[in-house]
């Protein structure tokens, strides 16, 4: 068991030092922000100036050295363009990331789960086959072409709802957050579903497919012949077990919505992290990109680690290896 | 995390301000990126600047026509060729109520020339700054300068007690990480107030009651809004959450235009699109053998090979400003008898290709950014078609502006697309300075492609010291001239600024593409 751990810990800062190096080898050759940082018509004099202060002018490996040893004290450096350090600039688009994360999937969940049981138990309804050919679409449809047909319907001809923005916010210590105020929620709407709406697709086929192979199994038509209710069997028997994967794979999905959540927060201006990350690429803000990769490094290697441990826990037979 | 009802409360009635009364003017305007931050001295961006406008003074400003007028300073003199002497203006007040006077001048002024400042180079000949008496200061230059102030009017005015206050005497550095208060927070003596300011969501500004002019302007309240994404930019405008978008993404422009209830502003703006030629020995197309566009024949044949009037009529829609050299009409040192491009005519351009050596033309790189100037790209390939014609192969490559710009500064090009706005001097020094001086540290800053002109050096060292207007435009138009003459550079035209609006706002278009709320006005 602990060698087990400590071998997964091993790994996850072995594939963080890759990240790493990746990070700053893929910004050396994303461009140059010394062009971005001075004024138009800069002399050669004042462009080496900039080039010195953020020590660009040194070897690559020196820089890499350097950036290394900020990593490992917590120090992500500072952006070239806002100024600010980026832990600040990270932290302070975070409550906007988070709450839109979260908002999605809940409504992944709660509407993913119950299409998903219905598909299973009426496999040929109408319901089910129009659930079925709606969720193709929202598996395939590009996630900004989704935001913006949403906003053409629900802003532009309804104008129900806004199209951007997180509208009025309310700071709750160094939080800000979305959920207080009529615009905020209202502000929320859009985006989530956006953000949503592959990650509920993909809950709907996963519960639907596990509850018909549950649904075949022994145990089921046994239930069946003693007479136990039908609520019951579907609920409590089936169900339970056929939501054992869907939990691993929303855990997984985590990870991945911070990181899809970049293009819907450039589509409807969110004020996030994703949004954070975009405005950087063309500067280019190198500091913010490399910290938004390790960021984003983190949290995939840290919800696996802790998926893995949780499967010693939950599965006897993991933990004799 | 504890969220009391009191909490609560406070962010209720936070929000209630923010939703402005009914008889409220409130000019809500999207643009597609945000300012950078409200610190005057921590960034060179030019679009941030004009929002700062908003909020400070400078001692100079530009009136309804871009010429320079008293703003916070009521006038000026030269004591000596180094020392300027401004008499301030009086029972001016700033926004959180500090009375402005020459402590003020001098704390900004020595701000602006730290070295850890940013933008200390947009203040490049100043030395140092001296208090006379409550209103009167001088500024002291590191040479006769006359262009000082031009200079002035980007150079915005805050509080020294305000700075005192918030330990943010010194200017915020990147290089440093030094963020100060001013960085979200300002306070000015402009016409608007900021109230409110959330990083890539929003600033609301409120009208300053106390402003020292007289308003033009029958705004109560203004909301910027930055919107990264085109698409949803326009949305925004065509549901009525914004009254005005700047810029305006020209594929979207008819459409708007055809919408009832609004309407798109067009003008052309400053920037000038040319392409510069590399004077190298030999062209990166065509390693070994002498470069062909060192002969002022290829150049005039490349001009006269360019059917300038499809361009305007096809990729700028018409909006376009044809140009024969590289500064716009309301730039200083501008002349209509040399801003004439050479006629299209392919018989002459082929002529002179001959003449010149080269009677099958020769191979040539093209260079474009794709995400920079309106139809940059577009620019490229037809332009590269029309010297096909007269048998110049030119191999066109196009990349984004985060790699373009570092190769053109490294000289990676043979021939390639630029723009020049003059901004913010607004004058023909500019671009003499930077792109026809050769360059050598201080002069020639963007002219990375070897070109080398005595005689244009002498006009251009001349200039920077001159203090007789007269003689000074001279002596840029006598440059521009030259550049003509020669081909130095093979100007395009001025790109349109393109800006859409709600039917009922009445605001000025700028040909530097600032906005400027204090000249706006909604009708009723």
């Amino acid at each position: 068991m602990i060698r087990l751990l400590s071998v997964r810990l091993l790994q996850a800062i072995l594939v963080m030092v890759a990240v790493t190096a990746i990070a700053f080898v893929m910004f050396r050759f994303v461009g140059d922000p010394v062009a971005s940082m001075v004024r138009e018509g800069a002399t050669q004099a004042e462009k080496d100036a900039v080039r010195a202060a953020l020590g660009l002018d040194k070897p690559v490996v020196t820089q890499f050295v350097k950036f290394v040893g900020q990593v490992l004290t917590g120090d992500l450096g500072t952006s070239y363009r806002y100024q600010q350090p980026v832990t600040t600039l990270l932290l302070s688009r975070l409550p906007a990331t988070l709450e839109l994360v979260i908002v999605a999937t809940v409504l992944a969940l709660s509407l993913g789960i119950p299409l998903g049981v219905l598909c299973a138990l009426k496999p040929h309804a109408f319901f089910s086959r129009l659930t079925q050919s709606a969720t193709l679409v929202g598996i395939s449809m590009p996630t900004f072409v989704t935001g913006l047909l949403l906003i053409l319907v629900f802003a532009v001809n309804l104008r129900w709802l806004p199209s951007s923005g997180r509208g009025d916010l309310v700071d709750i210590g160094f939080w800000q957050t979305g959920f207080l105020s009529l615009s905020g929620l209202k502000s929320l709407i859009l985006p989530s579903i956006t953000l949503a709406l592959f990650q509920l697709t993909l809950i709907m086929r996963l519960v639907r497919s596990e509850m018909i192979d549950v649904l075949s199994s022994d145990y089921i038509r046994f239930a069946f012949a003693r007479g136990l209710p039908k609520t019951y069997i579907y609920g409590r028997l089936a169900l339970r077990n056929a939501l054992m994967p869907v939990v691993t794979v929303t855990g997984l999905q985590i990870g991945q919505l911070i990181a899809f959540a970049i293009v819907t927060e450039t589509v409807f201006q969110w004020p996030g992290m994703g949004l954070l990350f975009t405005n950087a690429v063309g500067y280019p803000d190198v500091p913010v990109l490399a910290a938004y990769l390790l960021f984003v490094g983190f949290l995939f290697v840290m919800i696996n680690m802790i998926v893995d441990i949780l499967y010693t826990f939950i599965d006897p037979r993991l933990r004799t290896r | 995390m504890k969220t009391s009802i009191k909490t609560l409360l406070a962010g209720l009635a936070l929000m209630a301000p923010l939703s402005a009364p009914a008889f409220a003017e409130t000019l809500r305007w999207a643009s597609s990126g945000d300012v950078i931050s409200y610190d005057p001295n921590a960034q060179v961006d030019s679009f941030t600047q004009s929002v700062h406008h908003m909020v400070f003074d400078p001692l100079v400003r530009r009136n309804k026509d871009l010429k320079l007028e008293p703003a916070l300073a009521t006038s000026w003199e030269v004591v000596e060729p180094t020392r300027w002497r401004f008499k301030l203006r009086q029972g001016v007040k700033f926004h959180e109520g500090q009375p402005f006077n020459a402590d003020d001048v001098v704390a900004t002024i020595q701000r602006q020339i730290d070295p850890g400042a940013r933008n200390r180079e947009n203040l490049s000949t100043v030395v140092g700054v001296e208090k006379v008496d409550e209103y009167t200061v001088d500024l002291i230059l590191r040479a006769p300068y006359p262009l000082l102030l031009n200079d002035l009017a980007a150079i915005y005015i805050m509080s020294k007690p305000w700075m005192a206050e918030h330990d943010a005497l010194k200017p915020g550095n990147a290089s440093t990480g030094v963020v100060t208060y001013a960085s979200n927070h300002a306070n000015g003596t402009g016409a608007f107030k900021l109230k409110a300011y959330e990083p890539d969501s929003r600033s609301v500004f409120e009208v300053n009651k106390d402003w020292w002019d007289k308003p033009q302007h029958n705004l109560d309240e203004v909301e910027f809004r930055p919107i990264a994404s085109d698409a949803t930019r326009v949305a925004a405008l065509l549901s009525g959450e914004v009254d005005m978008i700047a810029p305006v993404p020209l594929q979207d422009i008819d459409r708007i235009a055809a919408t009832d209830g609004l309407k798109v502003v067009e003008n052309p703006s400053l920037r000038t699109i040319f392409f510069v030629f590399s004077y190298r020995p030999e062209l990166h197309a065509t390693p070994g053998q002498p470069n062909p566009l060192r002969d002022v024949r290829v150049r005039q044949a490349l001009w006269h090979a360019i059917d300038t009037n499809t361009i305007q009529k096809r990729l700028m829609r018409g909006k376009s400003r044809t140009a024969g050299m590289l500064v716009a009409p309301a730039v200083t040192g501008y002349d209509e008898s040399i801003d004439v491009p050479l006629p299209y005519d392919v018989a002459k351009a082929k002529a002179l290709l001959a003449e010149a050596g080269y009677p099958n033309g020769f191979k040539t790189g093209l260079a474009c950014p794709n995400d920079r100037y309106i139809a940059d790209e577009q620019i490229c390939l037809a332009v590269a078609s029309m010297w096909a014609q007269i048998g110049v192969q030119a191999n066109v490559s196009v990349e984004s502006k985060t790699t373009y710009f570092p190769r053109t500064d490294k000289g990676e090009f043979d021939v390639y697309l630029l723009g020049w706005a003059s901004l913010p001097p607004m004058d023909g020094f500019s671009p003499l300075q930077a792109l026809l001086a050769t360059n050598d540290g201080t002069f020639g800053g963007s002219n990375a492609d070897g070109l080398s002109n005595p005689d244009i050096d002498k006009l251009a060292h001349a200039a920077a010291s001159e203090l007789d207007e007269t003689k000074r435009v001279q002596m840029l138009k006598d440059a521009f001239r030259i550049t003509h003459d020669q081909v130095l550079y093979l100007p395009l035209h001025q790109q349109p600024v393109a800006w859409a609006m709600n039917s009922k706002v009445d605001m000025p278009q700028f040909p530097d593409e600032y906005v400027r709320p204090w000249f706006a006005q909604i009708k009723k």
